[in-house]
């Protein structure tokens, strides 16, 4: 190898150091921040040097935060369930039945997905208080819909568009009526698509933050995202950054493992939403 | 006689398979409707009276009062409120555009040199892939936190790495001073998501046919020369696309800037106001106005953007 070879060798290995250290800092920072108390908080140290849990202890035995994220489980679960149950039957109809107007169907799901959510803000509003949901965990699963159902009908959708037509030939020639198709041939092959689009609906609905602070009004009723934002001490000016740290690190783990774990599926679902080969 | 019975059951067939894709249409659009559709037209109509917050069905209609209302005094002054006068309304949208261009630009750039790297093969591209997706997964409020920590005047650990390379001479208070909490914000939004837009733009890259850049090897073109010329009208079609999803994704923030620099007049967005109209200050009406206005300046957007780029969102094109 020559010298010029070896320079941009290094060149680009150092490039790559630093965009990892970019991307992986932050948390590392926060985990050694979260295992810090007292005045060892204010120092600033690069590397971990005690372990100490009690932030966390202070955060799990709380009042309130096992509660909110029995809530964000609750429910992002619960969301999920419910937009895949809907969008398995309109993405088949969507993905296999040609009628007119489909396009334009199409269209108009996608822009629902673009949707400022503060554009529908008060009028949610108005129907979470007239339905007597608002501050229960059923006002969050009603407006999330409005970002997991279309986004789980597009990538479900494009999905099963790749689906070669000769199974469902056959089963139309064995008398089998859409829905028997849907249960019986399709779901078997939709699982790795489902898998996927559940995750990223699900880690959507964990992270959302708009909604569930303006449509709970109790600290049991909060989601994680809202609890957080909304951790104070004792007074305005003093910040509890120890607990708030603990908290993140608590709620992000959990996340950031799914991810390593189903990062191949997630990789490809996200690219189906936006680029279509 | 025999192909004219195969078109009839044929039909039947296909009418039967049309009856059925309404029905399992019909749960999902109703479903839409509920929590799209119709609250959006709520809060069109909302604008257009003077509903309060605590009695959102005492409202009477006022027409556009709460966007423009000009009155004349008997003294011949001339007096313009609402929404389009706001100074207020104008620096969030403002911000909301400076944002939003400056953010996408960047993480466009940064991301296209992330998707470049991943793209090349070399030792540990998994683990490489696995880090640049970790900002990703962190929900917005915890990243917004763990920088509001790290840029922290006193304590954060940014100002005593530039404290230490000699970048800086004394502390900044980032997400405090006016002058710096836009960098602020801008920081946390790129760091969170390139890896985005690198997902995307890596998507776009590995469809481009590696004997490509054979060709252009053999041919003793230079890469950078290969990389405007080739790889980057190649993939500028999954480029438009990401670039969309970014920019809508950016005009609509709320969340990063709410938690990391809250009541700052310098990075108030579109969202932030509106909101805090809507529910702090209880001007619900004037609330629902300005998210009108945001509503209607993202479709204005997106058109143009669709009509000007031929931008192919369905996916159907081409096939």
């Amino acid at each position: 190898m020559t010298a010029n070879n070896w320079m941009k060798q290094i060149a680009f290995y150092a490039l790559v150091v630093v965009i990892v250290i970019f991307s992986v800092f932050p948390f590392y920072y926060a985990v050694v921040t979260s295992f810090s108390t007292g005045t060892r908080l204010f120092e600033i140290n690069y590397w971990p040097k005690v372990f100490d849990w009690s932030n966390y202890e202070a955060v799990l035995g709380g009042r309130t935060f096992p509660r909110n994220i029995l809530n964000s489980v609750f429910i992002a679960t619960t969301t999920v369930v419910f937009a895949l149950f809907l969008a398995v039957t309109a993405s088949y109809a969507l993905a296999r039945v040609r009628f007119r107007g489909r396009g334009l169907l199409l269209m108009t799901i996608l822009g629902v997905s673009m949707f400022p959510q503060i554009a529908v803000l008060a009028g949610l509003f108005e129907l979470i208080r007239f339905l007597g949901l608002f501050n229960t965990p059923w006002a969050l699963i009603l407006s999330y819909t409005i970002f997991t159902l279309p986004f789980t009908v597009w990538v479900l959708t494009t999905f099963m568009r790749d689906l070669p037509i000769e199974i469902e030939e056959a089963a139309i020639v064995d008398g089998a009526t859409p829905w028997i198709i849907i249960t019986q041939v399709f779901l078997p092959l939709l699982w790795p698509a489902l898998v996927t689009t559940g995750l990223l609906a699900f880690i959507g609905a964990w992270n959302e933050f708009l909604f569930a602070l303006t449509f709970t009004s109790s600290e049991t009723t909060r989601t994680v995202p809202v609890a957080i934002a909304l951790l104070s001490g004792a007074s305005a000016q003093e910040i509890p950054w120890g607990p708030i740290m603990a908290a993140s690190v608590i709620v992000t783990v959990p996340l950031i493992l799914l991810v390593l774990v189903f990062q191949r599926k997630i990789v490809s679902g996200l690219t189906s939403g936006g680029v279509k080969g | 006689m025999a192909n004219s019975k195969a078109a009839v059951v044929g039909l039947t067939l296909l009418q039967q398979r049309q009856r059925a894709a309404f029905w399992f249409l019909a749960p999902m659009l109703v479903a839409l409707f509920c929590v799209a559709a119709w609250p959006l037209l709520r809060t069109v109509w909302f604008s257009f009276t003077d509903t309060s917050l605590n009695n959102l069905y005492g409202g009477k209609w006022i027409g556009f009062d709460n966007y423009l209302s000009v009155r004349t005094l008997e003294s011949g002054r001339v007096i313009y409120r609402g929404t389009l006068v706001d100074p207020a309304w104008w620096n969030a949208v403002w911000n909301t555009v400076r944002f939003s261009v400056v953010s996408v630009t960047i993480e466009t750039v940064l991301g296209l040199i992330v998707a470049l790297v991943l793209n090349a093969e070399f030792k540990g591209r998994g683990l490489v892939r696995a880090a640049v997706l970790i900002p990703w997964a962190i929900p917005t409020i915890v990243s917004a936190k763990m920088w509001a920590w790290m840029l922290n005047d006193q304590y954060g650990i940014i100002n005593d790495i530039l404290l230490r390379i000699g970048a800086i001479d004394k502390k900044i208070a980032w997400t405090a001073s006016t002058d710096t909490a836009m960098y602020a914000v801008l920081m946390v939004d790129v760091w969170k998501t390139t890896p985005f837009m690198a997902l995307l733009c890596l998507a776009g890259l590995q469809m481009v046919p590696r004997d490509v850049y054979e060709a252009a090897k053999i041919d003793g073109v230079h890469p950078v020369k290969v990389f405007f010329k080739v790889t980057l009208p190649l993939i500028k079609p999954a480029l438009m696309v990401a670039v969309i999803f970014r920019m809508l994704d950016a005009l609509r923030v709320f969340d990063l800037i709410y938690v990391l620099t809250p009541n700052s007049a310098a990075t108030k967005t579109m969202s932030v106001i509106s909101r805090e109209n809507l529910i702090d200050f209880d001007k619900f009406a004037y609330g629902s106005a300005q998210s009108t206005l945001l509503f209607a300046i993202l479709a204005i957007f997106v058109s143009l953007y669709i009509w000007l780029g031929r931008v192919d969102l369905s996916g159907e094109g081409g096939k």
